[in-house]
């Protein structure tokens, strides 16, 4: 049982992730952020999209930081800034504020979703696979 | 259970019997805490450019939750600045042992508070105003102060510890956390305790304080209350004291002395970090602004929800879970009468005061989860406050330019899933291990690990989802 659950888990985390690549587009957005929420707060695109973030401010200097791609832009209110990049990376990445605008500025955080999430799909895999060895583990 | 007593190491006894290194690292924190308070009052009102919200959010509490509590349990309380002055004065002494005592009352802590209630509280209360607290100096120097202030208190009024034992708010969750810790301080031989007529580890000598956490080390079998400050290395003329190296979550081992309160202080902690990633660490705006606009409606549905999820609806949930066990384990011998289920052996109550033991684990991986977000993230904001703590312009240390800069972005969701299907995979163990402690069947333990991974599968979609 041991050895059954450790093959499903090594499976779970390297096992290709399957393609489901749609053709690739352009993507535009325009982000509003506005102290301390982005709008729209989450955005999803396809892997290979070419995507173009156009963020204003509404009310102070407010930046977008997006984990995982290292891309930053900084707008300051009344002003568009725009950034294009291919979304190359798939998986869910957190945006995140990157000029102090006020109290909760650690916490203005946005989503970029590029394909579906495999990473949540292979933890929650592995939380049922998990759920069931501790069980053999406690037995023994 | 192997046990290896890190105290024969060369070099460790000496350094845990003298007191001086011990005082030295708390002398510095203490430094640390007062300029924090200070920081917060006088600093910039900026809280990523003041010391106060710089180093206590994010520097101490990586510290805390990344590190001190999984690998040490209680270690930090056995360094923490915060009862410090109290003690001092309670002692009449600031290093060496004074037998004859300082200034206190030197009550003895009511005998209906001697729980952890208060703590389960007082954590709550300070939860309900985080989102403020995390991000105005000013409030977290009034909090910090408040710790010093009621710990002096309380050491003037009552003997020993009574803060950290029985109101500190951080105290509570690191006691529960600390049953996980690799780290003990027990009895070699409880039986060379029993006939040691003394006690001196409990009552002091010319060597050291009788225990400020007031536990009998020699009927230590949890860490939950003791402080580790090692006094009883000190005190005891048998060397009989270990600091042992042990297995991970060696104390949910112990089936005898789990209850109510240390239960809710689970729920508490659990569902604390569940809000907190939402709040937090989500795309919703609202819930930001709500949960920072104390004293508006907005705040007040925000509280509502939060003392609901963690004190009503988690605990609820847990209870249906544990009912269902209840209802689906065979049952070995006879039930006791009707009138005395509930109670007994069979009770529920019983029953989800034990199973609430497995979201310990739980809790504590999903704490790591959810610091690792938000530390990894912020935590470059340590080098500009080290140069400038005030905000004041200063560059100290020639770091007050450095940049904000995330690291390890694109490894911390692998992390967090790593921390978080750890935490179920120990939290499905543990419930299958006290399922057996209740002589309820494998079977019986699936309702309690389905809520555990529901639970865990939340955590996940609100980290990495």
């Amino acid at each position: 049982m041991g050895a059954a659950l450790a093959v499903a888990a090594l499976i779970i985390v390297f096992a290709p992730a399957p393609s489901l690549a749609a053709q690739p587009t352009e993507r535009r957005f325009r982000i509003e952020a506005s102290s301390y929420e982005y709008a729209p707060p989450a955005i999803a695109v396809n892997v290979g999209d070419t995507v173009t973030l156009e963020l204003v401010s509404t009310d102070y200097v407010h930046g977008l930081y997006v984990d995982g791609y290292g891309l930053n832009l900084i707008a300051e209110p009344g002003h568009t800034e725009r950034l294009t990049f291919v979304a190359d990376k798939p998986g869910a990445f957190r945006f995140r504020c990157s000029v102090t605008c006020g109290p909760l500025h650690p916490f203005m955080i946005g989503k970029l979703s590029v394909g579906p999430n495999w990473l949540l799909w292979r933890a929650v895999a592995l939380a049922g696979v998990a759920a069931v060895a501790g069980l053999v583990i406690a037995r023994r | 259970m192997t046990r290896y007593d890190l105290a024969q190491l060369p070099l460790v006894k000496p350094l845990l019997k003298s007191r001086w290194p011990q005082w030295i690292i708390q002398a510095i924190a203490l430094a640390g805490f007062i300029f924090a308070i200070i920081a917060g009052f006088i600093g910039t009102p900026v809280g990523s450019r003041n010391f106060s919200i710089v180093f206590v959010w994010i520097g101490w509490w990586a510290l805390l939750m990344l590190i001190a509590v999984p690998m040490f349990g209680r270690g930090w309380c056995s360094v923490c600045p915060i009862p410090l002055p109290g003690e001092w004065l309670q002692r009449g002494a600031v290093i060496a042992p004074n037998i004859k005592g300082g200034f206190t009352l030197g009550r003895r802590w009511p005998n209906k508070l001697r729980n952890i209630w208060l703590q389960n509280g007082s954590f709550a209360l300070v939860a309900l105003f985080s989102a403020v607290a995390l991000t105005q100096p000013s409030v977290t120097a009034i909090v910090l102060a408040a710790f010093l202030f009621l710990a002096v208190g309380a050491s003037l009024i009552f003997e020993r510890r009574a803060f950290c034992r029985y109101l500190c708010p951080v105290g509570g969750f690191i006691g529960l956390y600390s049953q996980l810790a690799p780290i003990e301080v027990r009895a070699k031989d409880p039986s060379l305790c029993a006939t040691h007529t003394e006690k001196t580890c409990y009552t002091g000598s010319a060597d050291g304080y009788g225990c400020p956490w007031q536990v009998f080390p020699g009927g230590l079998t949890k860490n939950t209350y003791c402080g580790t400050c090692v006094e009883c290395l000190r005190t005891c003329p048998h060397d009989n004291i270990a600091i042992n190296l042990r297995p991970l979550g060696a104390d949910l081992q112990q089936p005898t002395g789990r209850r109510l309160d240390e239960a809710f202080k689970a729920f508490i902690m659990l569902g604390s970090a569940m809000a907190y990633s939402l709040v937090m660490l989500g795309p919703w705006g609202a819930a930001k602004t709500a949960a920072y606009s104390v004293g508006s409606m907005a705040w007040a549905g925000y509280a509502a929800a939060f003392l609901i999820f963690i004190f009503g609806l988690l605990p609820g949930l847990f209870w249906i879970a544990v009912a269902l066990s209840k209802k689906i384990r065979p049952h070995p011998r006879p039930l006791p009468r009707k009138r005395e289920r509930g109670k007994g052996e069979g009770g529920t109550r019983k029953a989800f005061v034990s199973f609430s033991y497995a979201l310990i684990p739980l809790g504590l991986t999903a704490w790591v989860a959810f610091s690792l977000s938000f530390v990894l993230a912020n935590i470059s904001y340590l080098w500009p406050a080290i140069s400038d703590p005030l905000g004041w312009g200063w560059n100290l240390f020639g770091t007050a330019a450095m940049e904000w800069t995330p690291h390890l972005a694109q490894a911390a969701p692998t992390l967090q899933v790593i921390a978080l299907v750890g935490g179920l995979l120990w939290a499905s163990a543990t419930a299958r291990q006290i399922a057996g402690d209740l002589k309820y069947s494998t079977r019986a333990s699936l309702p309690v690990i389905a809520f555990c991974a529901a639970v865990a599968v939340g955590m996940l979609w609100l980290l990495v989802g």
